[in-house]
């Protein structure tokens, strides 16, 4: 009881090292959203619309990599991003840059997988339409992008919703160090592990909130578009 | 680049070793509308998806112009139940004068010009999905124009519209054939082929029966299934 008022005092005290922790957070989750959808739906769209050797491979394995275990991303892109490393002159280690490309390559898959689903699906009603309009094949994954975007919404918000929830990732290749690398999920770990439970709830407190005004207002928007779209 | 006439030869096709289309020999040259008639299941469909391009027989020919190439030039398609694009009634025409290739800077205006000829001027900016059926299928008429088709192939334009919405869709239809489309259009409505048609196309289980003039079909058909057909009889296909 005593732990619950007082990561309720904390929440609402704006303490300026939780608001960094919560700012981070953000920033890190929604731009791995959209370095993910940068890639993910052009990726989903060519593999709804082209045939070629391997396609059902890859879609085995778009599908697969939805249910990556974060750790291994995170030990993946710490192998990538180390001294020793491919990538590791660009000095990228335990920096917020390497864990937006950590939960990119997270939620890329997942983007793309649904991605090329609702596209598919989409393809189906509208290709004898768009033949007999004579649409070019790189209009078309544009067309077909753009009409499945209310669908393409919930796409997106399960990829932050992966993102934003992961722990072992940016654990992995942030560091967790403070006021730097430091995220909620990571401080909740953290703070858990030392005993102090009024931040750590505090904090999963305002995680649960901001996931939650993320889905309503997207939903919202969805409820919206449809009305508008049909 | 013309897309007419369209000459198919031996055109034939089976789905599942069933056979939809047989041996059909049709050329279709500029002129009065052509109605292809028959009772469902005769082919009706699958002869306007060739003509259109959209799918490739599994044996004879088909000649747009001479050529061989299926990509639509100068033709346009109404499908039965028409699927339009999530966007508004405007947008919808917009999209389809890109893809014609009409210029940037005439597209607004005839745009205009379309919305006014199909009467949806005031409905420009709505979901075009949330049209009614018989608004569907104006504006799937009017994105179909948008190309500037010289053949116009519509199939059962009106199968599913009331008296008012059908009229509304025929005067159009007519419009566009005085003004020199070439027009093909399935139909099972008797009525509609005598108030429109220049020749008649009579199917009957995957095989033109008929190629004759309305005049000469509707005084006296030669064959004992289009007797049938024209009497109203059910013929039932096995």
């Amino acid at each position: 009881m005593n732990e619950g008022s007082g990561a309720l005092q904390l929440v609402l005290s704006g303490d300026p090292a939780l608001y960094n922790i919560v700012r981070l957070s953000l920033v890190v989750s929604l731009s791995a959203v959209a370095l993910a959808a940068l890639i993910g739906m052009p990726l989903g769209g060519l593999v709804a619309l082209t045939r070629f050797p391997g396609r059902a491979l890859l879609i085995v394995i778009l599908n697969a990599f939805m249910g990556l275990p974060p750790v291994v991303v995170g030990l993946a892109v710490f192998l990538l991003l180390s001294r020793s490393g491919p990538l590791g002159s660009f000095g990228l280690l335990f920096t917020p840059t390497a864990m937006v490309i950590a939960q990119a390559v997270l939620i890329t898959p997942i983007i793309a997988a649904l991605t090329r689903q609702s596209v598919e699906d989409l393809w189906v009603e509208y290709r004898d339409e768009l033949n007999a309009m004579g649409v070019k094949p790189f209009a078309r994954l544009i067309t077909l992008l753009y009409d499945a975007r209310v669908a393409l919404v919930t796409v997106l918000l399960a990829g932050f919703g992966r993102a934003a929830a992961e722990v072992g990732a940016v654990m992995i290749v942030g560091g967790n160090i403070n006021g730097f690398t430091r995220v909620m999920t990571t401080s909740i770990a953290l703070e858990t592990s030392k005993g102090d439970l009024p931040l750590a709830m505090g904090l999963g407190l305002i995680l649960i909130t901001i996931v939650f005004a993320i889905n309503a207002s997207a939903w919202g928007l969805r409820l919206y578009a449809e009305r508008r779209i049909g | 680049m013309s897309d007419l006439p369209i000459k198919l030869s031996h055109v034939s096709f089976s789905a599942a070793a069933t056979p939809i289309l047989r041996g059909i020999d049709l050329v279709l040259r500029a002129g009065a509308p052509t109605f292809l008639m028959g009772p469902n299941g005769s082919g009706k469909t699958t002869l306007l998806r060739f003509l259109m391009g959209l799918m490739t027989p599994t044996s004879g020919t088909i000649e747009w112009n001479g050529s061989h190439d299926p990509a639509p030039r100068r033709r346009a398609m109404v499908f039965q139940h028409p699927v339009l694009l999530r966007r508004s009634v405007a947008a919808n025409l917009l999209y389809a004068l890109e893809q014609a290739g009409i210029e940037k800077s005439q597209q607004d205006k005839n745009c205009t010009q379309l919305l006014e000829l199909v009467g949806l001027v005031d409905l420009a900016d709505r979901p075009a999905r949330r049209l009614s059926g018989g608004e569907r299928q104006k504006l799937a008429f009017a994105r179909a124009l948008a190309r500037s088709p010289e053949l116009l192939i519509l199939d059962e334009p009106t199968a599913s519209l009331d008296p008012s919405a059908t009229l509304a869709l025929e005067q159009l239809i007519a419009r566009a054939a005085d003004e020199g489309i070439k027009i093909v259009i399935a139909s099972h409505d008797l009525g509609q082929a005598r108030r429109l048609a220049g020749d008649i196309v009579f199917l009957h289980r995957g095989q033109i029966l008929e190629t004759t003039s309305a005049v000469s079909f509707f005084q006296r058909a030669q064959t004992e299934q289009a007797e049938k057909f024209l009497r109203g009889d059910l013929i039932i296909e096995r």
